[in-house]
This record gives structure tokens, C-alpha cells and sequence, in this order.
């Protein structure tokens, strides 16, 4: 038992003592010692992950020394450790790139307290991925929704109010239902501890007559997490949620919040229910076919989507029904391209709704397309970094996307059935096709000179000359307002930093993906 | 199946509580009772918590006439969950209220569709 068996309970204490510690600083100073501080987090868990990685088993950290049944525990392995160092890289590039929307978005006085909302959100993010007793979960998952509710509500215009009470509303019920299947599993288990869960599920799996108590248990515990993280059709509040909050909100919320409570779910399915009960219970179908309803409807509403920000929304809500196809089809190939994809998403997902307000700065603060033409010609830094993370939405090669799709056929004709191979192939053609369909279109739009598409270089026609002055006075207001932004420096290292990470990352996975799927299987062999 | 309602009735409570609850937090109009059906809702699921722990004829885990026998006490778990429980749903009840001053202060209603519909007149800010 090396120091590095502390580190786990480390972060998340240290994290709630930094956000208390937040609430005295100056904006300013909250923001770099959250900045320093998360780079220490990232190391420890670094730390984490290298030494699971050497001596290659996880290890449990018992709280206060209280032996099993009784007392609280935390335990480690490669999985949860690479979701923890990839979740706080991808939370300090958001705070770092999203930092100057915060000023413009809040009061200076108040900027301390939104670090204090980061930092109990690390706290629970934190402990969510360590934690190995499922209540811990629950308290944790609450102080997350409380978080996360906060940080949307920071922005005190317009609808942010509404948007965050309808984000709330349908975290209380899923955190009601999440809890009730909670109790109903301890009530039929008789444990906390997620291990002597585990134990006590398969001696009940046995006995045929169990099985619809324990399948509603898991059943309303899986409706709960569902409504959490955006599952099919639960995803209606995520374009209000994620397109009125302030970037760097928007960024964490989609690419760490609702992954944190698929993570949950997927512990809760490996860990304390086990893929030879899972086998038995109807649960993975409904996944299957919920995740998949979820990609195509998200898809088509991400095409209908008139604004850049809900488009970007919606496409999440086709994202999290990647991961939950993957949590359908099961087993290890499906778990490990469930996990992959979290990675990938996470990445992209926070690359793209960091970028899209750069965009929109410069094309006079509207996130609506028709205004948006040709901001990318503006802001360079930008309009390539969308095109990256668009690509790696797509499913281009030698991004994220593609990996996590190549994963995803993989796992389905792992899988054995041929109608789920059909209907995952059938899917990610189809919606690879549907995600080109709007990210080319957004892209071809960003990169359109609105005044030399409307004045054609090729002068042939009276028709055109006609319309000529209509369309050059509907121009002229436009003009104007998009000089103003221009001028000011919309990128700088601030952007470009993080950027330049989360672009690495993608890259990485895209390339290397086999590193990080090797690191994943034997994290699953261990979780 | 009466029988067994009968036998567990404590049960059987908490889950009608629960799912009264439910319905009140999804489909009730009015804020401040979606905040009610939110607390009876986890009430509910306090009660089903509490009824497990509890079982009849033992006293309350406190050494206090020198009988240290597991047979003679209830199990203290689920009361600790119920507290701690308790306090998560305080929490989120507090900050759901403030929201709820939030909007009125805005919309001079509690009802949520009549602010959907007011904020769709609302000029959007970005």
C-alpha cells in the first residue's frame, strides 16, 4: 500500500475544501488557483493510472479501516483512472478557453463563486468515478445536479432561468427514480458496498422468481440515470440546457456531466449486477434500441436546428445514444467502445461548443446560421478547429469519430446476433450520413463570404443585376455590425492552448485508438 | 396478492407516496406544488427506507441497558441513508425555490406554461 493509494480520496476532498476555499478569493485569484489546482489533480490521478498500470490490479481504498460490509470504500483501477485524468483535462481547458465569456457573462464580483461550482463539481465528478458504494453514488450524483444546475444559472439572461428549471425538474425525477431503485436494490441485496452487491445479486439471479424484483429495481434505476444523462426520450431539454449557458457550462455539462452519469450506470451494470446476470434481465434491448431511436431522432432534429449552438445540442443527444447502443449491445467489446466513445465524445463535444461562441462573437453575437456566414473567413483558429471536431463527429479516419465507430461495428458482430449487427451497421451508416449532412452544411455556411456569394463574380445575367441593389441594402446592416467584433482579438493563447490539447487528444484517439482500448480492456478485466 | 399488500402495507404506502409524487413533479403546472410532489415523492422513498430498517419488537440502536446482542437492536443503516437522504433533498429543494423567486420575479407567474409561452415572446438576447 504505496501513497499513491490515497490520492483517489485526495481529490475529491481536496476539491470540496477548494470550493470553499473559492468563495473568499477575487474572481481572478479563484481562477488561477483553480487553474494550478486542477493541474495537480490531473497529475495525481495520473499518478493513479501509471501505478495501476505497473502492478496491473486495482486497488481499494477503505475509509476509516472499516472492514467490508460495514464501512465506505474507494476503489481504482486503470478505467476509472483514465476517465478521471481525461475528465479534469477536458474541465481545465474548458475553464481556461470558456474563461472570457465568464466576464462577460457575469458580475466580477460573483466569478469567485462560479470556481466554487467547478470545484464541487470535480468533487463529484470525482467521486462518482471512484467511488464503489452506491450510495456515495446517489449523494454524489445530487451534489453533481446541484452543481451543474449552478453553473446554468450563472447566466442571468433570458431564458437561462427557464431553461435551468426545466433541467432541474427532470433531474429531480430521475434522481427520485435513481433513488428508489437504489433502496429497492439494498432492500433485495442487503448492501452497499457494490462488491457484496455483486455477490448477493448473483446468489438471488438464481431463483427464476426473483428476477422481475431485481429486473424493476435495475429497471427504474436505469429510467432514472437515463432522464439524467439524455437518453432518446428524455433529450428534449438538452438544446434550452446546453445552448443558453455560458461556454465553458456548455462545454462540461455535455461533454463530463451526463457522461459522469453514464459512468454511474455502466458501474452499476459491470460492477454490481454482472454481465452473466445482465444476460438474463431484458434491460440491454431496451438500451439497444433506445440508443439507437436516440441517434437517428437526434440526428434529424440537429438537421432541422436553426441555430449553431442547438444543432450542437442536438447532435449530443445523438452522441449519448452512441454510448447507450454500446452499453446495449454488451459484453466486452460493447463496453469497451461505450467507454471509448465517452472519450471521444467528451473531447469533441467540448472542442466544438468552446468554438461555436468564437463564431458567433464575430459574426455580432448571434448563434442563428443565417447571420453566421462566413465567420470562419474571420476567425481563422476557429473555423479549424470546428472543421476538426466536425470531422471527428462524422466519423472521419484518423479522428476520434472514426475509432469509435469502427469500435462500435466491431462490438456488434462480436456480439453474435446477426439482427443486432444489421441494425447497429444500418445505424451508423446511416446517421454517419445524417451527422455529414448537417456539419458540411454548417461548415460550407461559416466559410461563405455572404458579399461575394451575393454579388457573383461572373456578372451574365439582368436578372442578377435587378436584384442587385434589394440585396445589397438587406447587406448593409449586417456590414456594419460584423466590422464591429472583428476588430478586437477573438483567439488568443487562451484558445489556442486548449485547443491545441483537445485537438491532440482527438487526434490521438484516432490514430492510436488501440492504446487507449488496450488501457480500457484491462481496466474492464480489473474494474 | 391483497394478503401481501396487507402484510407489507408500510411498503405499499411509500410507493403510492412515491408515485403520487411522480405524477405531481411531472405534471402539475405550478411550481411551488412541483416542489411539493418533489418532496412527497422522496418522503416516499424515506418511508420505504425507514420500514426496512425497522424491525418489530427491537429498540433503537442504543447501548444503554448493557445488551450488546445484535438480536435485540434494529439496523441503523437505512436511518443513517434516510438522514443523509434528507438532507440531498433539503438541498436541491432549496435551490429549487429560489429558482421559483427567480422566475416570478420575472414572469409574475407560478405557472410553468404560461412562462414557456412568455419567454417564446421574449425577444431572445443571443
Amino acid at each position: 500500500m504505496g501513497f499513491v493509494w490515497n490520492f483517489p480520496l485526495f481529490t475529491i476532498v481536496l476539491s470540496l475544501f477548494s470550493g470553499v476555499l473559492c468563495t473568499v478569493l477575487s474572481g481572478k485569484k479563484a481562477k488561477i488557483y483553480t487553474m494550478i489546482y486542477e493541474v495537480i489533480l490531473i497529475m495525481m490521478t495520473g499518478a493513479v493510472l501509471s501505478y495501476t498500470m505497473r502492478t496491473g490490479q486495482s486497488f481499494t481504498y477503505v475509509m476509516g479501516e472499516f472492514p467490508a460490509p460495514w464501512g465506505n470504500e474507494i476503489r481504482a483501477g486503470i478505467l476509472e483512472a483514465l476517465m478521471a485524468v481525461s475528465f479534469l483535462v477536458i474541465m481545465l481547458c474548458s475553464v481556461i478557453a470558456g474563461g472570457r465569456y465568464l466576464k462577460k457573462d457575469l458580475d466580477e464580483s460573483r466569478i469567485n463563486l462560479y470556481f466554487t461550482l467547478i470545484n464541487l463539481m470535480t468533487a463529484a465528478l470525482m467521486s462518482i468515478i471512484w467511488t464503489n458504494d452506491i450510495f456515495t453514488g446517489y449523494v454524489f450524483l445530487e451534489i453533481l445536479t446541484l452543481t451543474s444546475c449552478g453553473i446554468l444559472l450563472v447566466r442571468e439572461i433570458g431564458r437561462t432561468t427557464l431553461a435551468a428549471m426545466r433541467y432541474m425538474i427532470l433531474n429531480l425525477l430521475g434522481s427520485g427514480l435513481f433513488l428508489l431503485g437504489v433502496v429497492l436494490l439494498y432492500d433485495i441485496t442487503g448492501h452497499l458496498l457494490m462488491v457484496n452487491m455483486h455477490q448477493s445479486i448473483v446468489e438471488i439471479a438464481k431463483e427464476p422468481a426473483h428476477l422481475p424484483v431485481l429486473s424493476i429495481a435495475l429497471g427504474i434505476l436505469t429510467i432514472g440515470l437515463a432522464i439524467k444523462s439524455g437518453l432518446f426520450p428524455f433529450h428534449f431539454w438538452m438544446p434550452d440546457t446546453y445552448g443558453r449557458a455560458t461556454p465553458t457550462s456548455a462545454a462540461i455539462l455535455s461533454s463530463l456531466v451526463s457522461k459522469a452519469y453514464i459512468l454511474l450506470l455502466f458501474k452499476i451494470y459491470y460492477r454490481v449486477v454482472g454481465m452473466e446476470v445482465l444476460k438474463v434481465l431484458p434491460l440491454n434491448r431496451i438500451l439497444l434500441i433506445l440508443g439507437m431511436c436516440g441517434i437517428i431522432f437526434g440526428s434529424f432534429s440537429a438537421i432541422r436546428a436553426r441555430n449553431i449552438n442547438r444543432m450542437t445540442a442536438f447532435s449530443s443527444a445523438a452522441q449519448i445514444g452512441y454510448i447507450y447502443m454500446g452499453l446495449g449491445i454488451g459484453g466486452i467489446a460493447g463496453y469497451t467502445a461505450a467507454m471509448f466513445h465517452i472519450l471521444a465524445h467528451a473531447l469533441t463535444k467540448s472542442q466544438l461548443f468552446l468554438t461555436t461562441p468564437r463564431l458567433a462573437e464575430v459574426s455580432g453575437d448571434r448563434l442563428e446560421f443565417k447571420y453566421m456566414q462566413g465567420s470562419a473567413l474571420k476567425c481563422r483558429a476557429a473555423g479549424r478547429t470546428f472543421i476538426i471536431s466536425s470531422l471527428s463527429m462524422i466519423g472521419i479516419p484518423i479522428l476520434a469519430g472514426f475509432s469509435s465507430k469502427l469500435l462500435f461495428g466491431v462490438a456488434a458482430v462480436d456480439s453474435g446476433s446477426w439482427r443486432t449487427v444489421i441494425a447497429v451497421m444500418v445505424v451508423l451508416a446511416v446517421s454517419s450520413l445524417l451527422n455529414a449532412m448537417y456539419f458540411i452544411r454548417t461548415m460550407v455556411r461559416i466559410y461563405t463570404d455572404p458579399e461575394r456569394e451575393k454579388t457573383p463574380d461572373d456578372t451574365d445575367g439582368e436578372v442578377v443585376t435587378a436584384k442587385e441593389p434589394g440585396a445589397e441594402q438587406a447587406q448593409e446592416p449586417d456590414a456594419d455590425d460584423e466590422e464591429r467584433p472583428y476588430e478586437g482579438q477573438t483567439t488568443g493563447l487562451d484558445y489556442h492552448l486548449p485547443m491545441i490539447v483537445l485537438t491532440a487528444g482527438n487526434v490521438f484517439l484516432g490514430l492510436f485508438s488501440w492504446v487507449i482500448v488496450d488501457l480500457i480492456q484491462r481496466g474492464l478485466a480489473m474494474f | 396478492m391483497l394478503e401481501t399488500f396487507l402484510n407489507n402495507y408500510v411498503e405499499a404506502a411509500a410507493i403510492i407516496l412515491f408515485g403520487v409524487g411522480f405524477t405531481m413533479l411531472l405534471f402539475q403546472r405550478n411550481l411551488i406544488k412541483k416542489l411539493m410532489g418533489m418532496n412527497i415523492m422522496d418522503t416516499g422513498t424515506f418511508l420505504f427506507l425507514a420500514s426496512m430498517g425497522y424491525i418489530s419488537g427491537r429498540k433503537a440502536p442504543i447501548i444503554t441497558d448493557g445488551v450488546q446482542s445484535v438480536e435485540a437492536y434494529i439496523n441503523p443503516v437505512p436511518a443513517g441513508l434516510v438522514l443523509t437522504g434528507i438532507v440531498v433533498s433539503v438541498s436541491v429543494t432549496a435551490l429549487t425555490l429560489s429558482m421559483t423567486v427567480r422566475l416570478y420575479r420575472r414572469y409574475h407567474t407560478l405557472n410553468i406554461d404560461d412562462i414557456y409561452r412568455m419567454s417564446k415572446h421574449e425577444m431572445e438576447d443571443r
